[in-house]
């Protein structure tokens, strides 16, 4: 039995996902007496994933892959599942990954579920639990194929030691040209996206305009958090629709959510709901996120925000 | 130009979500359906297409009877043809290879998905059908433009955007960006009744192949009540935070 990852990195810098991912592969091959085996494209310090399970690396060094592309990555990532016979493939949800993974299911005739939240079950054919309407439900979905790729959903599983000296041998297949030319990458460096980010601040209509989110920014530099807003916010164009987080924006999984001036709607929410630790500021306690909620403060955004940036910049320093 | 949209038949993002037949299938009972919203979009650029550059449009369903009336107010945003394949969606294979075989037999240039449709949240039969038909394929597309055979588009990554450039036939998973919320179009009552008269063709379907299958469903449990801090005490905030939450 063998086991492949796609463990994912970006300017050579492995993510957090792969660690995670690579987590989740080694408990299911622990309890089947199976190899894990990480393929990496373009990215250093590849050891550092036999700390989670991982056995073997196949590690690709090409230029032509520096930019991601769906149909080179979708070639490398099937060649090295051949390679090494794989019955199962776990990939995470960044977009690069569910962009990647219907394809690479075509390509090797392998069953695929995405928002895989827990390890399969295996009693009853290979049940995988994910996330179904949005947050709202759970399903158990059986993939019935001999080969089976899982796209576990971001800080569902997360990271588990299992500490072991891997292999690491250079990959090299020959890569089909794509016909899909990246023209340009815009992406904010200096930022954490919301698909990374540990937490998230969140901030709606209640912050009555743009001219608004300079506290909000502020809050979010001084958690390391990415910036998120609502949807009407994002449609009268306050915010880049990027930032736009629920049912129909993107998703957020991040350890804590911080909502301020944000009402709760059912569509916002659902979009949410998989964040650990989630927070409410707002002026109207029937504001229905506050059913939704771990905690919240009754309250003015306009003063409730700058205090808890003064005392979260105290609390940084005293625990620096 | 011509284009098929994919539209996904789904319950209204407000719908309660229970399960019946002892949790295995969805309860339909009281749920009202839509245009899943991300396919809304596509549509709404196709007709785009349609008005400013002579395309023609198709739109497709894999589903039973009762879709119809999605399909038809599809029909009534612009649309000219409708094309449903008579089959129960079970997976996302069997569902790409059902409209990969409408595609390949309509030879369409451009085909317009929905990044992901807001039921079971799969996120897979663009990608696949892409595949299936050897076509290419943009997922999260927030822009697209196409001249002659050449399309542009921005896709959506994580913490930002990237222009790609092909040639057609392309696939696109689509969503908010491709238009504007603004610019969504309600039926009006001549479009309703010009509807009526669009064929809105039934297809037997050609694969019975699944690769996947929900065995059950079930609800998260219920969330214990908030923990309120008072405004004046933003300490207590980080306290929780820190000790009890260890979010900080
Ligand atoms: C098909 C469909 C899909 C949708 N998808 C999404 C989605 O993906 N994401 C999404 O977010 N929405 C979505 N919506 C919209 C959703 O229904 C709500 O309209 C939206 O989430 C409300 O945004 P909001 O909370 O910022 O604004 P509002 O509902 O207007 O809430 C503003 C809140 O701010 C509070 N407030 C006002 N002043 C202050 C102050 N000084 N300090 C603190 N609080 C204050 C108010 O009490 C209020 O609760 C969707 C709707 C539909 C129909």
């Amino acid at each position: 039995m063998s086991l492949l990852i796609y463990a994912e990195s970006e300017n050579g810098k492995l993510k957090k996902m792969a660690y995670e991912v690579a987590s989740y592969a080694s408990s299911i091959a622990s309890n089947m007496n199976a190899e894990v085996t990480a393929v990496t494209i373009n990215a250093e310090d590849v050891e550092s994933l036999g700390q989670y399970g991982v056995g073997k690396v196949l590690n690709v060094k090409n230029e032509s892959l520096k930019a991601f592309n769906e149909e080179s990555y979708v070639d490398v990532i099937s060649k090295a599942a051949n390679e090494v016979n794989a019955e199962i493939i776990v990939l995470s949800q960044s977009a690069n990954a569910k962009y990647l993974a219907p394809a690479l299911s075509v390509e090797l005739e392998a069953g695929y579920a995405s928002n895989v939240v827990a390890l399969p079950e295996t009693e009853n054919g290979f049940q995988v639990k994910r996330n179904v309407f949005t947050n709202k439900a759970f399903g158990m979905a059986d993939i019935t194929t001999d080969k089976k790729i899982i796209g576990l959903s971001n800080n569902a599983f997360g990271l588990h030691e299992n500490s072991k000296t891997p292999e690491v041998v250079d990959f090299s297949p020959e890569i089909k040209g794509s016909g899909i030319e990246v023209k340009s990458v815009d992406k904010n460096t200096d930022k954490v996206s919301i698909a990374d980010a540990e937490v998230v601040v969140s901030a709606g209509r209640g912050l009555k305009g743009p001219e608004n989110w300079g506290m909000i920014e502020e809050l979010a530099d001084v958690l390391g958090a990415a910036t998120a807003c609502s949807k009407p916010v994002s449609d009268m164009g306050w915010r880049p629709h990027g930032e736009h987080v629920g049912q129909t924006g993107k998703p957020v999984a991040s350890n804590l959510y911080i909502a301020i001036g944000i009402s709760g709607a059912i569509q916002h929410l659902a979009g949410i709901n998989a964040s650990k630790t989630k927070v409410v500021i707002n002026t109207d306690e029937e504001a229905p996120f506050f059913k939704a909620a771990d905690y919240g403060i009754v309250g003015d955004a306009f003063e409730v925000v700058p205090q808890l940036i003064e005392k979260l910049k105290e609390f940084k320093a005293a625990n620096a | 130009m011509k284009i098929l949209v994919c539209i996904s038949h789904v319950p209204d993002t407000t719908s309660k979500i229970n399960f019946t037949d002892n949790d295995t299938a969805f309860d339909k009972n009281g749920v009202q359906f839509v245009i899943n919203p991300n396919d809304e979009f596509g549509l709404t650029r196709a007709m785009w297409f349609k008005e400013k550059q002579g395309a023609s449009v198709d739109i497709v369903t894999v589903g039973e009877k009762d879709v119809e009336p999605t399909m038809r107010k599809c029909l009534a945003i612009g649309a000219e043809k409708a094309i449903r394949v008579d089959a129960k969606p079970v997976d996302a294979f069997q569902v790409a290879k059902e409209i990969a075989d409408v595609a390949k037999n309509g030879e369409y240039d451009l085909i317009i998905a929905g990044r992901e449709s807001i039921d079971y949240n799969g996120g897979m039969v663009p990608g696949m059908l892409a595949r299936l038909i050897g076509a290419h394929f943009i997922n999260t597309c927030v822009s697209l433009e196409i001249e002659g055979d050449a399309a542009t588009a921005v896709r959506e990554i994580d913490g930002g955007k990237e222009t790609l450039s092909c040639k057609l036939p392309l696939v696109i998973g689509g969503q908010k960006g491709l238009v504007e919320e603004k610019d969504l179009r309600i039926p009006n009552m001549r479009g309703i009744m010009m509807a009526r008269k669009k064929p809105l063709d039934v297809k037997q379907p050609v694969t019975e192949v699944t690769k996947v299958e929900f065995k059950s469903f079930s609800k998260p449990a219920p969330k214990g009540d908030v923990k309120l801090v008072d405004a004046e005490n933003i300490d207590e905030l980080i306290n929780l935070l820190h000790n009890e939450a260890k979010a900080i």
